[in-house]
């Protein structure tokens, strides 16, 4: 490591040119240089930690019956890819909690941002049932699922409405902070322009509230996730909440490690995306300054 | 100009109260009588606290009276008055839209189709001087820039009343300068009325007709001063070595400082039983 740092802060000690093209490339180089090492110590942590856990699991430090081991994890994986589970094959397994899951943010997402926005700019909907909204927000949402499988069955409508309720919390209050934090500059400088009402909803008030409905949007994506899984735990014909709760009733840990795995990779893969829309919604932000410092060099 | 013609404002014994944070009423400024011709230029100055900024407020109808009546072309006002354009003390231009969307605001509001509105933004800003920086994003602008994009905002709706809040004090005295020349010229191709509001005593009687002194507040209309210096000013900058000129402002000057040292010692009276509670 600290060869790599030495090399890397040579180019520009050593160059005495001011030419602003090659300080311009050092730096670029410099920066390249400093993420490869940083990718490459992360690679080289996550292969001693499993390097560690596969020994342990081999020599008996660490009992793979109850943590498995990276191996066994890998081979369960491709058992399920290959051969399928006891109720459908794996893939079908994704697909169902992400139907849910995808179903549930949706209409979270929707409900919340509505009512938000709905209550934050009339405030006598919002007196009227504030008490209500924090009744039903202080209680245990998980158990809810319970309530909802009894309601709606074994099938995709409980766990929709699961993970829906968990991610309509998060982006109501957040939306609703966001329109009544507008600032009343705007409003009042649309106003003058001759906007009505509607025109100021539309053109002052979501738009600044977007910046809060969205910063919720990552913690609702992950919420939505939770609730199809948790749903399916509570009850279910399929899905990736099944196949713990099945591999959990027969000890098999590699199992539960495989299927925690799965979510974290397509949790991220969501992520990343919600990334993407964050950028291209928010384009007209300044770029935060690490953002510049990479941009600008 | 006939009576009829419109822009002008009326302010009759008004009275402004609002009620503070800790539920105390509080008056911003306390009967209040001012006109303003239709086309006359009026400047209005007076330490910081006093309610100038109200007065406007007022007279654009974002705020209604608490006592006394405001007219504008001989109308009282009940909503937000019809013709009115502002220039606001701190930035106003909605920071996710990009130059001209932010011009193009005004004529999409009332109706005009977009790609109308944005080719009138785009006329607009090249009168201010802005061409090339149609699709740039507020923030990507220097403050003066920030500044003829409101002014283009607030012009491009043909106002017969402009309303302006210290438009131009939070930037440099060169850029100020050129800033105020620009606003004369714009100003005597249309002739709208126009309240301005200012800390820089200078400006106010380069600018103006009329000068109004409002008092440490509450405020109210101290004095009012004509202005006769002929028009077309010319450069703000040489105006002001003027005789004329320098016999006005010893004489609003006068008028002024005791208020701003009435304001200021109030100010240190009210820190001290802060700081003493
Ligand atoms: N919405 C409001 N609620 C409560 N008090 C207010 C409100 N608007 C203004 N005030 C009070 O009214 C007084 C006058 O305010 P105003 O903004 O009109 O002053 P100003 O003359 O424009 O001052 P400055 O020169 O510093 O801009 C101040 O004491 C202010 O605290
Ligand atoms: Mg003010």
């Amino acid at each position: 490591m600290t060869i790599e740092a030495n090399a890397a802060a040579t180019p520009l000690a050593t160059t005495p040119s001011t030419d602003e093209q090659t300080i311009a490339r050092a730096a670029r180089e410099r920066i390249q240089r400093r993420r490869f090492a940083v990718r490459a110590t992360q690679l080289a942590v996550a292969v001693l930690l499993l390097g560690l856990w596969q020994v342990g699991a081999i020599v008996g430090f660490i009992d793979p019956f109850f943590f498995g081991s990276p191996l066994g994890i890998v081979q369960r994986l491709a058992d399920w890819f290959v051969n399928g589970t006891a109720y459908g094959s794996f893939w079908e397994q994704l697909w169902i909690t992400l139907e849910e899951s995808l179903l549930g943010f949706v209409f979270g997402v929707g409900s919340g941002v509505i009512f938000g926005i709905l209550l934050g700019e009339v405030p006598f909907l919002a007196d009227v049932f504030s008490p209500y909204i924090k009744i039903i927000n202080a209680l245990p949402r998980i158990v809810l699922g319970s309530i909802f499988v009894i309601w709606l069955g074994l099938g995709l409508p409980s766990k929709v409405l699961l993970a829906a309720v968990l991610v309509f919390f998060v982006v109501f209050f957040n939306a609703f902070q966001g329109v009544r934090s507008v600032d009343r500059n705007l409003v009042s400088n649309a106003r003058i322009l001759g906007a009505s009402r509607l025109q100021v909803v539309q053109h002052v008030v979501i738009p600044s509230a977007m910046t809060w409905i969205i910063a919720s949007l990552h913690v609702a994506l992950g919420f939505s996730i939770i609730g199809a899984i948790v749903g399916e735990f509570l009850g279910s014909q399929g899905g990736l909440g099944l196949v713990i709760a099945t591999a959990q009733n027969t000890f098999d840990s590699n199992g539960v490690f495989g299927a925690m795995l799965v979510i974290g990779v397509v949790a991220l893969g969501a992520e990343a995306l919600m990334t993407q829309l964050e950028h291209r919604l928010l384009a007209w932000r300044p770029k935060s300054p690490s953002e510049n410092s990479i941009a600008g060099i | 100009m006939t009576s009829s013609a419109s822009g002008g404002v009326k302010l009759i014994g008004v009275t402004k109260r609002f009620v503070t944070p800790t539920g105390a009423a509080m008056t911003a400024i306390r009967d209040i009588n001012l006109t303003v011709e239709p086309g006359q230029f009026v400047t209005i100055v007076g330490p910081t606290g006093c309610g100038k900024s109200t007065t406007l407020t007022l007279a654009s109808g974002l705020e209604l009276p608490s006592a006394g009546s405001v007219l504008v072309n001989e109308q009282p006002v009940t909503g937000i008055t019809k013709g009115a354009s502002f220039v606001f003390q701190t930035d106003a231009l909605m920071p996710w839209k990009s130059v001209e969307a932010n011009v193009a605001l005004g004529p999409m509001f009332r109706g005009t189709r977009k790609a109308e509105a944005l080719r009138l933004a785009r006329d607009w800003l090249a009168t201010v001087g802005l061409s090339g920086f149609e699709k740039h994003y507020p923030h990507q602008l220097s403050g003066g820039m920030r500044k003829r994009v409101s002014l283009a905002a607030a012009l491009i709706n043909e106002p017969t009343m402009l309303m302006m809040d210290e438009p131009f004090s939070a930037l440099d005295v060169q850029t100020r300068a050129i800033m105020s020349n620009e606003l004369l010229a714009l100003w005597e191709k249309s002739r709208p009325s126009v309240m301005f509001v200012t800390h820089d005593l200078e400006e106010a009687i380069a600018l103006a007709d009329k000068v109004v002194v409002i008092t440490a507040g509450p405020g109210t209309v101290k004095a009012t001063y004509d202005i006769d210096l002929p028009r077309p000013r010319g450069a703000v900058q040489e105006i002001r070595f003027d005789k004329r000129f320098l016999e006005l402002y010893q004489q609003i000057w006068e008028s002024l400082r005791e208020e701003v040292e009435r304001a200021y010692i109030r100010q240190i009276e009210s820190n001290r039983q802060r700081g003493a509670a």
